[in-house]
């Protein structure tokens, strides 16, 4: 049988997908199930005064009402945080209670304060528009760098000046502090990496169940990470047994970061549903979502590189402030810190880099992670500094990075190489991502092509972009070093059923990234069975022993390696058992094809029969188990590096500012490929993501805290007739350190496309001598800058 | 109150009295229990809830139930004919059109729409033509494939 | 998303909603295509008593020709408009921006009478019917009026039609000889709706422009027709000269509209930009 690695599998998931027979948790409906509708602050920072819910629940319909201070009357406790970046003094991070719905004092337009349920959704609807609540406003507070000042609005009295924590990783800062004195040439940039939305295009929605026979909750909610939710609600929130309690996530309309968190209305559907012993959902509309998913991004930051003559990076100095939003989510003190500072070496030598970072509270929804979380931000803060730095210079943006890239290592002959910044980078060859990008785009025309359009009055920019991400999250010891309160290894089981069908039970999760296919195609391939033989089972705790879900380009990396370990497990038993049958010794057996052969003879036993007989242990090894089923954690040994090249062709309009796509490069080395129409599709994705960012999206808070763009008339999402087809290749340099090689895919088109465009847009406007419009690259900013 | 309806869904004829408030897409998905359509917004934007009714491409969240009395409406359950897939499915299976497939029914049967009154369009023409949904997964590169291949079956 | 509970009543004529529409007592709102109402029902930004369902009602669906003016029925999508030969042929301006609304879905069911009631700022139709010196014709329980369409845009969605009145059909005069018309339009990246839409009409003996009518939607709270560039190039050559001097004057002393799209600064600038645009394609250049 041909390999099935490498090779572009339809997908097996689609089938239920092109049919209308996914099943969203929305799609569920369950006996007696009630409906429910939260009642949010309009405020973004407000005591409450009181909450009248008398006429609510004399609605017709009205099931239950319960207010902030029912759920602070239940001892029940708030959502946790899952991350503890402390402050540099050693003292511990600003952690205050996030309850599931407030009694005392909303902290942003959006927070919940009473839950109605009905016995329809249209009667929750009608009713919580009954609620009266009195609010007192208070003064809010929305910007990162503002947050600190003196008289800003005190979101939290815990967290004085708004402070969650402040960081610093790399070099001593004297020692960058004169590396950039001693600079030959220093480029300094400050700008906003801004807020993001998410924006899966399934609104998530959570229902609770709870059946008082077996004192068992069920909760069904659209999560990227259903064992996790399960831990943290059972263990922080709700205090019931673990044991108790099944979290089932079937198919999720896109998760991108937004659907990792264990969010407020999990918990408090669960405890709704227990409280009235019967279902309860609750499903966001859009205008709920654009508020209260965690949102992406929010840095406030200075950077400064210095060079030396020769145009070779001596320093990097970096100063951001990281709005964390009103509460901290699941993640949210990782992504500014071990997820961007760790990343500003870049794939450059940067013999000296200090990173500073502050996280503060502010009265807006909270941040956390969104595809690439803290890289693309450390990418965008390196790659608009690289191509400024050329400018400025006058050298060439490409020749600039190809001085000063990492040499090429392998990872086993040569050793990983060590960052300033904490991390082991596992295997690269940076030049050649580079070189093959600049080849596909022509360069040297192109700039022959920009000259001639220039002097014809167009504005034609080209704009660079190389990357490296940690993916594959991650080595339990490192991060719990880091802060992390959880381990972030992976769970499998390959359990071989008797007539040789495979059933594969992963605590990955798949919201669209297609494991249904790539982990079957990795299954198939090592037993040598056919695809269809194989069933990858995720998204429920009772049917999974424990998982650590999807995020950080990690499912194939990690769980994927997970798999490997257990397949390993089985065909070292099934080679005692096929020994056993075949009358000569293990050591003698080599497995190829679906079938165990004694070297150098025709004797075989096919994997169908192997199994059968460990169901059936008639004619046995003696001493050995029956059954053919095996689970395994692995936890990686280190992070995996990504990376890749990315170019990106505008034309400006003189008259309005738009900035139109062109064209759009990508090189990435993901490491070694199972299925290449996912990982371009992957790519495909985050590209659309990252150019979506460079000049579409944004979230715009007014003074007030209102958010001025929470819906899709206002917040521009790309869409089909926006972006360009994209032209992408890649190189494989293979991860040493897992057993697929693999490094992840999910998040490279995200981090390594915005700087891209951004440059490009920086470089259509060199003949104005601009140095930076700030993101998203809107007509109207591009049109002021040329205007100015 | 209820208003009487008689809709006739998928070649199905169903009978209804529906809230006049009742979306159609809620109609569907509710009472119907045909929850391939799907709603992504509030705000008649994202095309996720897009279905035909008497052949056009609708948004189901921007019409009420009782409009649809006496109308046809065909929905992504629809689509396929005796198990066999329409080629617009085939070509969205084929060309990885789809990711988390929740915008798929949308964008599907917007192609639809699209491929009858176009039936042999250009990559721009469809880019225009999905105006009216959106995809976060794709970067709609591939969706956009599996349009051209589903015109270039059809009209083969 | 689910709106407010009302009252819902399918007239089975025109005649039939003005009746019902006035036993309400202006408390009820016509449902035709139902595409700006019904979105903000959803969000509960408006929540009508009652509902009046004249989407099905066909005597409002024809485009036809009366004599050498063309008659669009209020109930029009504006798909069919768009597709219309009677239309193109009558005035290419109109079915060039019934190709721009929305989205396709919009366009399949939203309504030219729908729209024009409900006089978003930054809707399409008001300029071509401004540029088209359309005439609005509505019919409430007194009978039938003929409003012209610079006395039908009040203000930010207020018309001159009356609680009681429904529009029934837009009746455009047959262009003069030498006419031509453009739409262009600077749409919303998020929404599509239109940030500064032009519609212009000229006629034209060669290249002299013997008369324009210039009109904007989106730039500013009601459409309005610019004086001030159409003054420009009456009696003047059209060419890129003169049309870059007319346009400069676009939507001068005129309040503009601001948003986090545009500024007023800059949606000035597009409607000059615009104006040169429409003007340029009406004129063929």
């Amino acid at each position: 049988m041909a390999s099935l690695i490498g090779k572009s599998v339809k997908r097996v998931e689609d089938k239920r997908f092109i049919t209308g027979k996914g099943k969203y948790t929305d799609d569920i409906v369950l006996p007696r199930m009630s409906y429910a509708v939260i009642v949010r602050s309009p405020f973004a920072h407000a005591k409450i005064k009181n909450v009248d819910t008398s006429k609510a629940l004399a609605h017709p319909g009205v099931v239950a009402i319960f207010t902030g201070k029912d759920i602070a009357d239940s001892g029940i406790g708030g959502v946790p945080c899952g991350w503890q970046v402390d402050f540099k003094n050693g003292d511990t991070m600003k952690e205050p209670p996030h309850p599931l719905l407030v009694a005392d004092k909303a902290r942003y337009a959006g927070d919940g304060v009473a839950v109605v349920i009905a016995t329809d959704q249209a009667t929750a609807k009608d009713a919580a528009e009954l609620v009266v609540v009195d609010y007192d406003p208070l003064g809010v507070i929305v910007d990162a760098a503002k947050a600190v000042e003196e008289g800003a609005a005190q979101v939290h009295d815990e967290a004085p000046s708004n402070m969650c924590f402040d960081w610093e990783l790399g070099n001593p800062k004297a020692e960058v502090d004169a590396a950039i004195e001693a600079s030959h040439h220093v480029t300094t940039l400050e700008f906003v990496n801004q807020r993001l939305v998410a924006n899966a295009i399934e609104p998530r929605c959570a229902i609770g169940d709870y059946d008082p026979s077996t004192e068992k909750y069920t909760l069904y909610t659209s999560t990227q990470n259903p064992h996790l939710i399960r831990l943290l609600m059972c263990a922080f929130v709700l205090g019931i047994p673990e044991h108790k309690v099944r979290v089932v996530s079937y198919d999720v309309g896109g998760g991108f970061g937004s659907k990792i968190f264990h969010y407020a209305e999990e918990a408090l559907m669960t405890w709704c549903a227990k409280q009235l012993e019967r279902p309860v959902k609750w499903t966001a509309e859009r205008s709920e979502s654009f508020k209260t998913d965690a949102h992406g991004r929010d840095h406030v930051t200075k950077a400064e590189m210095g060079f030396d003559a020769e145009g070779n990076i001596i320093a990097l100095r970096v100063n951001t402030f990281a709005n964390l939003g009103a509460y901290l989510s699941t993640f949210a003190p990782c992504v500014p810190t071990y997820l961007h500072g760790t990343l500003l070496q870049g794939l450059y030598t940067t013999p000296k880099i200090n990173v500073d970072v502050t996280g503060v509270f502010t009265n807006t929804t909270p941040v956390d992670a969104y595809r690439g979380a803290g890289r693309p931000e450390a990418t965008y803060l390196l790659e608009r500094l690289l191509d400024t730095a050329a400018l400025e210079m006058n050298v060439d943006p490409a020749k600039l990075r190809l001085q000063n890239f990492i040499p090429p290592f392998d990872g086993v002959n040569q050793e990983g190489y060590m960052t300033q910044v904490a991390l082991q980078y596992d295997s690269g060859d940076y030049h050649t991502v580079l070189e093959k990008a600049l080849e596909m785009v022509g360069y040297e025309d192109f700039r022959k092509e920009q000259e001639a359009a220039r002097e014809e009055g167009r504005l034609l920019g080209i704009g660079f972009s190389t990357y490296i991400e940690a993916c594959g999250i991650a080595p339990s010891a490192v991060v719990g070093a880091l802060g992390a309160r959880a381990g972030l290894y992976e769970s499998s089981q390959v359990r071989i059923q008797p007539t040789g069908k495979v059933s594969v039970y992963t605590g990955s999760h798949s919201h669209g990234q297609g494991h249904e296919t790539t982990f079957a195609q990795v299954v198939a391939d090592k037993f040598g069975i056919a695809l269809e033989d194989v069933e990858i089972v995720h998204g429920d705790s009772e049917a999974v022993a424990f998982g650590m879900g999807t995020y950080g380009s990690r499912s194939l990396a990690v769980g994927g390696s997970a798999i490997v370990k257990s397949i390993e497990k089985v065909l070292e038993k099934g080679a005692k058992i096929a020994a056993h049958k075949l009358e000569a010794s293990p050591e003698d057996l080599e497995y190829a094809g679906g079938q165990w052969t004694v070297k150098g003879t025709d004797k075989s036993i096919a994997f169908g029969d192997v199994a059968l007989t460990a169901y059936v242990p008639h004619d046995y090894p003696e001493g050995l188990e029956p059954g053919l089923d095996f689970s395994s954690f692995y936890d990686p040994a280190n992070f995996t590096y990504p990376y890749g090249a990315h170019i990106a062709i505008v034309e400006i309009d003189r008259e309005t500012g738009v900035v139109t796509l062109q064209r759009f490069i990508a090189v990435d080395d993901v490491g070694n490929v199972i299925n290449p129409m996912i990982v371009d599709g992957q790519i495909h994705g985050g590209l659309a993501q990252g150019i979506g960012q460079a000049l579409y999206e944004g979230v715009i808070y007014d003074e007030s805290g209102q958010l001025a763009n929470g819906s899709y008339m206002d917040y521009t999402m790309p869409r089909a007739d926006d972006l360009p087809n994209f032209e992408i290749d890649r190189t494989v340099t293979p991860c040493p350190h897992n057993p697929l090689g693999v490094k992840g895919c999910g998040e490279a088109g995200a981090i390594g496309s915005t700087p891209a465009v951004v440059n490009a847009v920086m470089d259509a406007l060199r003949p104005f001598g601009i140095k930076h419009v700030e993101m998203p690259c809107t007509p109207e900013r591009v049109w002021n800058a040329m205007n100015s | 109150m209820g208003i009487a309806i008689r809709v006739t869904v998928n070649g199905n004829e169903h009978s209804h009295e529906v809230d006049p408030r009742t979306l159609l897409v809620y109609y569907l998905r509710e009472t119907l229990r045909l929850t391939g359509t799907h709603v992504g917004c509030d705000t008649s934007s994202c095309g996720a809830c897009v279905v035909l009714v008497d052949g056009t491409a609708v948004k189901s969240c921007t019409m009420l139930a009782v409009q649809a009395d006496g109308c046809s409406v065909t929905t992504i359950e629809g689509m396929s004919n005796n198990g066999d897939l329409h080629p617009l499915q085939e070509s969205f299976r084929d060309e990885h059109g789809l990711q988390c497939g929740f915008c798929t029914p949308g964008m599907i049967m917007s192609a639809a729409d699209l491929l009858m009154k176009n039936p042999d369009p250009s990559e721009e023409e469809i880019r225009e033509g999905l105006e009216g949904n959106l995809c976060r997964c794709t970067g709609y590169h591939n969706i956009i494939k599996s349009i051209r291949l589903a015109a270039e079956k059809l009209n083969a | 998303m689910i709106p407010s509970k009302f009252k819902y009543q399918k007239a089975g004529s025109v005649a039939d909603a003005i009746r019902l529409l006035s036993e309400t007592d202006g408390e009820a709102k016509l449902l035709a295509g139902g595409h700006s109402l019904l979105p903000s029902m959803k969000l509960r930004l408006s929540e009508p008593d009652a509902l009046i369902d004249i989407s099905k009602l066909e005597e409002l669906k024809s485009i036809r020709k009366d004599g050498n003016t063309l008659v669009i029925g209020a109930g029009c999508t504006h798909h069919a408009i768009a597709t219309s030969s009677l239309v193109e042929g009558h005035m290419s301006m109109i079915s060039q921006a019934g190709h721009m609304i929305g989205d396709p879905h919009v366009r399949n069911v939203g309504t030219i009478g729908g729209s024009l009631a409900h006089a978003d700022p930054a809707a399409d139709w008001p300029a071509l019917m401004l540029a088209a010196n359309a005439v609005i014709v509505v019919r409430g329980p007194g009978g039938e009026r003929q409003i012209n369409a610079g006395d039908f845009f009040k203000s930010l969605f207020f018309t001159a039609l009356n609680d009681n009145e429904i529009i029934t059909e837009i009746r455009i005069a047959a262009p003069p000889h030498g006419a031509h018309s453009a739409y262009a339009k600077f749409h919303s990246p998020a929404s599509r709706y239109a940030i500064v839409g032009c519609a212009a009409f000229l006629q034209l003996d060669g290249l002299n422009c013997l008369s324009a009518r210039i009109a904007f939607t989106g730039a500013s709270s009601t459409p309005f027709r610019d004086t001030g560039v159409e003054n420009a190039l009456v009696g003047k050559a059209i060419n890129e000269e003169s049309i870059h001097e007319a346009a400069q004057l676009a939507a001068e002393g005129v309040q503009m509209m601001t948003d986090h799209f545009a500024s007023e600064k800059y949606r000035r600038n597009l409607a000059r930009v615009y104006a040169k645009k429409a003007i340029r394609a009406a004129a063929g250049l």
